[in-house]
């Protein structure tokens, strides 16, 4: 247990209150930050996109375009709210806020900082013990939110589309699952805190302690079934315009549209946030780590929180690349894939990994 | 872990619900209101909608769901195997990987049989 520094102290009594003001303040900066984080998200994913298709991209909307999500949110909460002819109105109406919720309470559980490095100093908003399972629990919600609204929608396009995304989050959530278990067979615990501080140090001296070294299989199955939860590029088959108008979202417009796009970016957010603290090592930095700033101030709890951020900014990055670099999969590739391919190599990762810690 | 320390996830997530219906409810006042017939019959690319869209899909999805259920119910039990796995081959020894093997064989038969059955196909 790394002592806490004098100045550090109120960070850990906001961090590690039940009171009710803490616990408010905590909730108003995530709500805020993951909001300016999917917002901006939209405006990165269009200049990364200009910027691979040898674009400009948007420029116009405050300085090199940097406003331009806000005056996507405005006209979109302008628009005329209308619910169509024949739609199941209940279902309509609460698929977008489905749909739109889960990415945000499962970021409630992913530690990004640490005041101390230790796992009991954690910087989160609400400190579970079973993080792990939380988040994998929250996000399969999400598959609701699109079957609701394809099937309320009253449009032969949207429940094509969401019986697709449907059947393609769930084939992938197993896969997604199964790869977890071989990580959590190695560190013991689903606490996502402890996740991270389970890979500190080093292997062989020189190779960061990282769960993407230590179970690389694991690692390629679980990033390949968060880009398959979020429905995005290679697989975002319930989208595919060419074939399908626009999926489960089709019929709608206006904010509740908007809410759609914007769960997608949370889920995306949420997914690389998950990523970084069980593949990369959350707010860990290799070698350096404690030489840099004194354990317990405030400088060091900021330098995780600057590190995290910058791991996550990473592989957002690399999502966006992959959405403007690959096709997209076929239906039947994209279920043989994942009921042929991903399952049995989860699972056999599983044995590996558990004759591995059972010979150790 | 009390259920009390739960109380601020469970505010949260009243948040989030709150905030969602909020910005609906914001765009509902705030939005136009000008009703034309055209604008509320479906959108199939200009065409009239021919039949009722809500008829009968293919069976796989309902196969699919119920695979589902069945493999993420064996997740579930992986799960807290693999949390004691270390602290308990300690005491129990080699007995603790053997017995999830036995239940790994179980579960692979079952899943050679639906492959082999023609479960996964899709055409």
């Amino acid at each position: 247990m790394i002592a806490i520094g004098e100045s550090a102290g109120f960070l850990f009594d906001l961090f590690y209150s039940d009171a009710a003001l803490h616990s408010g303040i905590r909730i108003f900066i995530l709500i805020n930050i993951v909001m300016l984080i999917a917002g901006f998200l939209v405006y990165f994913e269009r200049k990364v996109c200009a910027l691979i298709q040898n674009r400009l991209g948007p420029n116009r909307v405050g300085p090199r375009g940097l406003l331009q999500w806000v005056a996507d949110a405005i006209k979109l909460i302008t628009k005329e709210d209308i619910f169509p002819d024949k739609v199941d109105r209940k279902m309509y109406f609460l698929a977008p806020i489905i749909a739109f919720a889960p990415g945000l309470i499962a970021l409630a559980v992913i530690p990004f900082g640490s005041i101390g490095g230790d796992a009991s100093q954690a910087l989160v908003m609400t400190h579970v013990n079973i993080g792990l399972l939380f988040v994998l629990a929250v996000t399969s919600i999400s598959v609701y939110g699109i079957a609701f609204g394809g099937w309320a929608s009253n449009n032969k396009f949207s429940l094509l589309g969401s019986l697709r995304s449907s059947a393609q989050m769930v084939s992938y959530e197993i896969a997604m699952g199964l790869s977890l278990v071989a990580v959590i067979l190695v560190c013991e615990s689903v606490d996502l805190r402890e996740v991270v501080t389970s890979q500190y140090g080093t292997m062989w001296g020189f190779v960061p302690n990282w769960f993407c070294f230590r179970q690389p299989l694991a690692f390629l199955i679980f990033f390949v079934a968060a880009f398959a939860e979020g429905n995005r590029l290679p697989f975002d088959l319930p989208e595919a315009e060419p074939e399908l108008v626009g999926g489960y979202h089709t019929e709608y417009s206006s904010m509740k549209f908007g809410m759609f796009f914007l769960g997608e970016y949370a889920a995306m957010t949420l997914m690389a946030a998950f990523t970084v603290t069980l593949f990369f090592g959350g707010w860990h930095v290799p070698f350096v780590f404690g030489n840099l700033v004194q354990a317990g101030t405030i400088g060091f709890a900021l330098v995780s929180v600057l590190v995290f951020a910058i791991k996550l900014a990473l592989v957002l990055f690399f999502y966006l690349w992959v959405r403007w670099t690959l096709p997209r999969f076929r239906y039947d590739q994209l279920m043989n894939l994942g009921w042929k391919v991903m399952i049995p190599l989860a699972l056999a990762n599983i044995v590996i990994t558990g004759a591995f810690e059972a010979a150790r | 872990m009390t259920p009390a320390q739960y109380i601020p996830l469970l505010i949260f997530i009243v948040i989030v619900f709150v905030f969602g219906f909020g910005m609906l409810g914001v765009s509902h006042l705030v939005g136009p209101r000008k009703r034309t017939k055209q604008k509320f019959e479906p959108y199939e690319c200009g065409k009239d909608q021919g039949e009722e869209p809500r008829k009968r899909f293919g069976i796989k999805f309902y196969l699919i769901a119920t695979l589902f259920i069945l493999f993420d119910i064996e997740t579930v039990f992986l799960l807290p195997w693999a949390v004691s796995f270390k602290s308990a081959s300690e005491s129990m020894g080699l007995f603790v990987a053997f017995e999830m093997l036995v239940f790994m064989a179980i579960l692979v038969v079952g899943y050679v049989y639906i492959w082999k059955k023609g479960a996964f196909n899709w055409d």
